[in-house]
């Protein structure tokens, strides 16, 4: 349970990082370290140079206008967690991290990381892809900026080149009169989700559904969003739009049965799932909708 | 001289600032800060479980927050401050309220769990000075104790916390 030996570099600029990157095939970029470590002294992973981003203060930036969330490589989940501001812009952002591990992981762990690690457990590739967000990376060669739909292409792995780094993910703000939620059933509070799903619902002025969209976590091997707008084509969120819903997103799922649980289980939470969190999303856009008549 | 040879590895000084103070060791960049901490500086309160982040035995502080020592390389932790197990006990060798109440409340029974779940805790009701039970729960959800039923150390949180603001008040 030790890692294997490797070189080990912490540079204080980007350009040095990406240039020690770009000159060493096979190195790794360090961020928190919450999933690369354990891979390291499980040795299923073995890298010959680290290099250790958490010196690039330049990375750590939370930047928060109308158009939506900014944050850096080296943002910690509970920094981002404890963001009011990024609350406030996009809700969701909050609503899964609080499902991400366990508050000591989160005081480690980067959002962006995660992000990149691309486990399809994991919360916030789902929620780049629901926010239609993208992930700005860099190389000795400059920067771009890849859709949060170009980006997951297989489980643990994005269309980042080997030596680049990401140095910024956005997520845009949420639409007005829409409304979110987020839930998942895990074994345990704090462990990698069964089942996750999130949903984003928007309204209009007379309270009907105009837009429906859910994304699911761990019962495909990339982060699955479906468009679900067409089961509320009266407009309602009632018995019948949502188990359509359910419907439709399960035929977009690949529930995959291992130690955790069987396919047709996790078909089933997805199913229910879905439901809740329309459900719940519909009321939060509603209740964000009155508390703006009323401001 | 191959790279699998460990005796041929090359090391690094290092600075690790540790309950207040500072210990130079020179170290492998793979060496694992909990493994630092027990092997290379001798402070072995920190315990080692699953080493891939699951038990929370090896809980330290990190600039006062909570972390996993097993999922952190001691190379680079040199811009930071540790706290252990043993910075909780006071400089006169009376307990913390955290250490009070677990022995008051058997919030312990082979210890193994138990430096994670005192520095967690600790860190906890400084956080949330007056945690419910519902919160007390959560405060410890990323610990695992083999012994104990939970029970007796949710109940220590709730001695913590109330020792810690009969001290804080006086
Ligand atoms: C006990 C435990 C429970 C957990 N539970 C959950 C959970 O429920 N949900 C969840 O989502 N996660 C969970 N995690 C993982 C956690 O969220 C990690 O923080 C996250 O997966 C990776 O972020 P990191 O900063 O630690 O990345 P690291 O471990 O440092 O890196 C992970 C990978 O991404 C690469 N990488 C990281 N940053 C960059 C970058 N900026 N540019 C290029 N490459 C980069 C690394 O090279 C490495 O391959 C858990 C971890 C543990 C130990
Ligand atoms: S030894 Fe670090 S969490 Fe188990
Ligand atoms: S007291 Fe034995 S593991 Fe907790």
């Amino acid at each position: 349970m030790k890692p294997a030996p490797f070189r080990y570099e912490r540079p204080e600029t980007l350009d040095r990082a990406l240039a020690a990157l770009a000159a060493e095939p096979g190195a790794k970029v360090l961020a928190g370290g919450q999933s690369l470590i354990p891979l390291m002294s499980m040795r299923l992973s073995s890298v010959p140079l680290l290099i250790d981003i958490n010196g690039l203060s330049d990375l750590a930036h939370i930047t928060v206008d109308e158009t939506g969330v900014r944050f850096g490589a080296i943002v910690r989940h509970s920094d981002l967690l404890e963001h009011g501001g990024a609350r406030e812009v996009q809700p969701l952002i909050a609503a899964a991290l609080a499902h991400v591990a366990h508050p000591t992981i989160r005081n480690r762990g980067t959002t962006v990381g995660s992000i990149v690690h691309a486990d399809a457990s994991g919360e916030m590739p789902m929620i780049l892809c629901l926010t239609g967000g993208s992930l700005t990376v860099a190389s000795t060669q400059g920067r771009r900026e890849i859709a949060a739909t170009d980006l997951f292409i297989g489980p643990l792995e994005t269309s980042l080149e080997a030596e680049e780094i990401a140095v910024e993910a956005f997520m845009p703000a949420l639409a007005a009169g829409s409304g979110i939620a987020y839930d998942e059933i895990a074994r345990r509070h704090g462990d990698y989700a069964l089942c996750g799903v999130g949903a984003v619902v928007t309204l209009d002025e007379q309270g009907r559904v105009t837009h429906a969209r859910t994304g699911y976590v761990s019962v495909s091997e990339t982060p699955v969003i479906v468009d679900v707008t067409e089961c509320f084509d009266e407009g309602q969120v009632d018995e019948r739009s949502l188990t359509a819903a359910g419907e439709l997103a399960l035929g977009q799922l690949d529930p995959e049965t291992d130690i955790h649980g069987t396919s047709d289980y996790r078909a089933q939470l997805a199913r229910s799932l879905t439901a809740r969190v329309l459900r719940t999303a519909h009321e939060d856009a509603r209740a964000r909708g009155a508390q703006k008549v009323s401001a | 001289m191959s790279m699998t040879d460990p005796i041929s590895e090359e090391t690094h000084p290092v600075r690790l600032r540790v309950n207040g103070i500072s210990y130079d060791i020179d170290i492998p960049p793979r060496r694992l800060l909990s493994d630092a901490l027990r092997h290379d500086i001798g402070l072995t309160g920190t315990h080692v479980g699953c080493e891939h982040g699951v038990c929370g035995a090896c809980t330290i502080l990190v600039d006062g927050k909570p972390t996993r020592a097993c999922l952190m390389f001691a190379i680079g932790a040199q811009d930071v401050e540790i706290t252990t197990v043993e910075g909780l006990t006071r400089q006169d060798g009376t307990l913390a309220p955290v250490q009070q109440a677990f022995k008051d409340c058997h919030g312990l029974q082979c210890g193994f769990c138990t430096p994670g779940f005192l520095t967690t805790i600790a860190a906890g009701i400084s956080d949330n000075p007056d945690p419910d039970q519902e919160q007390a729960r959560e405060m410890i959800a990323g610990n695992l104790c083999r012994c104990t039923g939970y029970q007796n150390i949710v109940a220590s949180v709730l001695r913590a916390a109330e020792l810690q603001r009969e001290e804080d008040a006086s």
